[in-house]
């Protein structure tokens, strides 16, 4: 079991390298499939390691994007400064937010990520001043990559930039989420009674996840506003963290490479359907989200491995 | 390819024989006429979601234009491509909508654009690419200062806003409550207003901001009714939010306490009117669109808006915006003579004017913003039905903030 989910990352990879020469008219929509990914891995720490759900992630993501947009606009052009600002940023109103995100249970977790959604959107609509209000932020200009690589108009630097965040990313919550803090997340999400039991800190190894996820989230929200030199409310708004709760749900919740699969499968299919019926393809989303609750239960990952342990069974 | 063939003719027999067979293997290529080509129009509105119904309007607009007067021009024949950016804040995907037109779709002009983020975030794009980008929509005045290659055929909401505060000024109003949504555009419709109408001797005695989405304005009214002004000034924006508006300003009785209602033109969208109803009875507005409006376009214009949508559909102003859009890239066109690199298409739009159902606009040179009337009208009815009829007309009006 453990080989597979190792050698997953590598095709995956090995994919997207390849799509860049295979679909060079596609980079900017691969750069944000990227980032979905990176924004959904994030999630998935919470969702599908901790058992911990949440209706307000894109708080994080959306505060990771201002903060790259307000610093680029202040001067502060280099890109990967803006991004490491972003993850420290996101990941300490993260660490703030967790006494009450922490506490109770799923229920009132949804309740309240809901709540805190609302209030930063508020907050954010009202600090015109800082953030543009709904007009959103576009008037900034983003310096080259470590000062070499220019952001292009067919989106060549931004698919790299993006596809190195999400390779750094994976190979973090790999490592993390395999060690023993990933296996006492596990054990949160099966039993949250007995951890303490053992002897592990349960608030703290939450409050721990929460933090890094909202770092990671923030981490995806800068690269959003750097490679689209954009920033709105939107990016905070209550339709992305449902979206991201859907693309976790539709990879695979708790598998890494699933999760990347799935956002990247739902990020395209969203694309495809709407250039295909730009009145109507909200009605084949719907189908294609009830179809995989029915047929492809546990998600991508968990149609794959079935498969697998069929192929093996008969092998 | 037309072009390199007239010396060959000159140059004796055998090129001549040369390029006729080179024409022939060309199966498309006809020697006697211009080369005829494509041109591709990447439209980018809401056309899903909350604010479907104005990228209904917009798209019904660019259909009539194309029913009434053709897809060709000249030897040009004009194609449009749309995509769906799914209403406001959405910047990041409008532009990169924009970038997938240009670049997948071999867009050469951009129409579209109904929110002011979903503008701007497109701006510096356009201008990397050297794409035209018309605006049928996004009324916030900074936007055509973004980007050289950008041109509005919708309007300002300075334009509406100044024009009716300098109205209610002449007008022998003194006193106005306002009551905006609070966002950008609802700012910006109350800065203008006041403006105008203080520099004009009026007062404004006091002012509510309400929530964008927000359904139910009785105490906002009702603290208009306390201030008691001589007239409330409303703006939001549009669709139901602004049907509630209307009915609630009827309800919690604004006209029995005496008090004017103005609103800028869109509030009272021809196409909400049916909702409105008696509501709309002696409200004063300015809006550079009326349905009734009396011109040869306007003519021309309903007959085939009608054709397309059905005999009993009602056009809204953002019909004719995205009417008058392609009217913009056809003329320009036609002036350039089929040249479509975005410098001569520019060049061709700045000053051009056109004659629109909204009466005759031009685009200004030096800002590329429309320069239009702008309608005072009042709320009555006409041949049983509710109507806004004009009654002054404020001709050549430019955006007040430029």
């Amino acid at each position: 079991m453990r080989l597979i989910r190792i050698g997953a990352g590598l095709p995956l990879l090995l994919a997207a390298v390849a799509s860049f020469f295979l679909f060079p008219e596609y980079l900017s929509l691969l750069n944000t499939l990227f980032i979905l990914a990176i924004f959904a891995l994030a999630y998935d720490l919470l969702q599908g390691h901790a058992g911990v759900v949440s209706l307000g992630h894109a708080v994080f993501f959306g505060m990771g994007a201002y903060t790259a947009a307000v610093l680029a606009a202040h001067g502060v052009t280099e890109p990967v400064v803006g991004l490491l600002a972003a993850l420290l940023l996101s990941g300490l109103l993260a660490l703030l937010l967790t006494r009450i995100v922490v506490v109770g249970n799923d229920l009132t977790r949804l309740l309240v990520t809901l709540g805190i959604g609302f209030l930063m959107l508020e907050a954010a609509n009202q600090a015109r001043w800082l953030t543009g209000g709904a007009d959103g932020m576009s008037d900034f200009t983003m310096g080259p990559v470590l000062g070499l690589f220019r952001f292009d108009f067919a989106g060549e630097t931004a698919f790299w930039y993006s596809l190195a965040a999400l390779v750094l990313v994976y190979a973090f919550l790999w490592r993390l989420t395999t060690s023993p803090f990933g296996l006492a997340l596990r054990g949160i999400r099966e039993n949250v009674r007995r951890m303490p039991a053992i002897g592990a800190p349960v608030r703290r190894h939450l409050a721990t996840a929460y933090t890094i996820s909202g770092g990671i989230a923030g981490l995806a929200g800068a690269l959003l506003a750097q490679t689209s030199n954009f920033a709105s409310l939107d990016m905070l708004g209550f339709e992305r963290s449902a979206e991201v709760m859907m693309m976790a749900t539709l990879g695979g919740t708790g598998s890494i490479p699933g999760v990347v699969l799935g956002a990247v499968g739902f990020s395209y299919l969203k694309d495809a359907l709407s250039a295909m019926s730009p009145k109507y393809w909200h009605l084949g989303i719907g189908l294609v989200l009830m179809l995989s609750v029915f047929v492809l239960r546990g998600g991508i990952a968990g149609g794959v491995s079935a498969l697998l342990r069929r192929l093996r069974g008969r092998g | 390819m037309a072009r390199s063939k007239q010396p060959s003719v000159q140059a004796g027999r055998r090129s001549v024989l040369l390029a006729a067979s080179a024409a022939a293997a060309l199966p498309l290529a006809r020697p006697a006429i211009a080369q005829e080509r494509k041109l591709v129009v990447g439209v980018v509105l809401p056309l899903s979601g909350t604010f479907a119904d104005q990228g209904r309007n917009n798209e019904e607009g660019i259909k009539t234009f194309q029913k009434i007067h053709g897809t060709k021009v000249g030897n040009v024949t004009v194609e449009t491509v749309m995509r769906d950016d799914q209403g406001p804040g959405s910047g990041d995907l409008s532009r990169r909508l924009t970038q997938e037109l240009i670049q997948r779709s071999r867009a050469e002009i951009i129409l579209g654009y109904s929110f002011t983020p979903n503008a701007l975030s497109a701006a510096s794009l356009l201008t990397e690419a050297k794409k035209p980008g018309i605006i049928i929509n996004a009324a916030t005045s900074i936007i055509t200062e973004r980007s050289p290659y950008f041109a509005r055929v919708s309007m300002t909401l300075p334009q509406l806003a100044s024009s009716l505060g300098q109205w209610a000024a002449r007008n022998g109003i003194k006193t106005v409550f306002t009551i905006v949504s609070d966002y950008g555009p609802g700012l910006d419709a109350e800065t203008w207003f006041t403006k105008a109408f203080e520099a004009g001797g009026g007062k404004v005695v006091g002012g509510a901001r309400t929530p964008v989405a927000a359904m139910d304005y009785s105490p906002f009214l009702q603290r208009a009714i306390e201030a008691k002004p001589e007239a409330v000034f409303g703006f939001n924006p549009g669709g139901d939010v602004s049907v509630a508006f209307m009915k609630q300003t009827k309800e919690r009785g604004l006209s029995q306490a005496g008090i004017k209602l103005l609103v800028t033109g869109d509030v009272v969208d021809d196409n909400l009117i049916p909702a409105m109803g008696d509501a709309l009875d002696g409200v004063i507005s300015a809006l550079h669109y009326q349905v009734e409006l009396d011109n040869p376009a306007n003519r021309r214009f309903l007959a085939g808006f009608r054709e397309v949508a059905g005999a009993n559909a009602t056009p809204s102003y953002r019909t004719v915006q995205a009417y008058d859009g392609m009217a913009l890239i056809y003329h320009a066109l036609q002036a350039t003579g089929g040249k479509t690199d975005a410098d001569s298409i520019m060049n061709a739009i700045k000053g051009a004017r056109i004659d629109s159902p909204r009466g005759p606009f031009t685009i200004d040179p030096a800002t590329r913003d429309i320069v239009q009337n702008i309608y005072i009208r009042r709320g009555q009815q006409k041949d049983g039905r509710w109507a806004n009829i004009a009654f002054e007309t404020i001709e050549g009006v430019k955006d007040p903030a430029k």
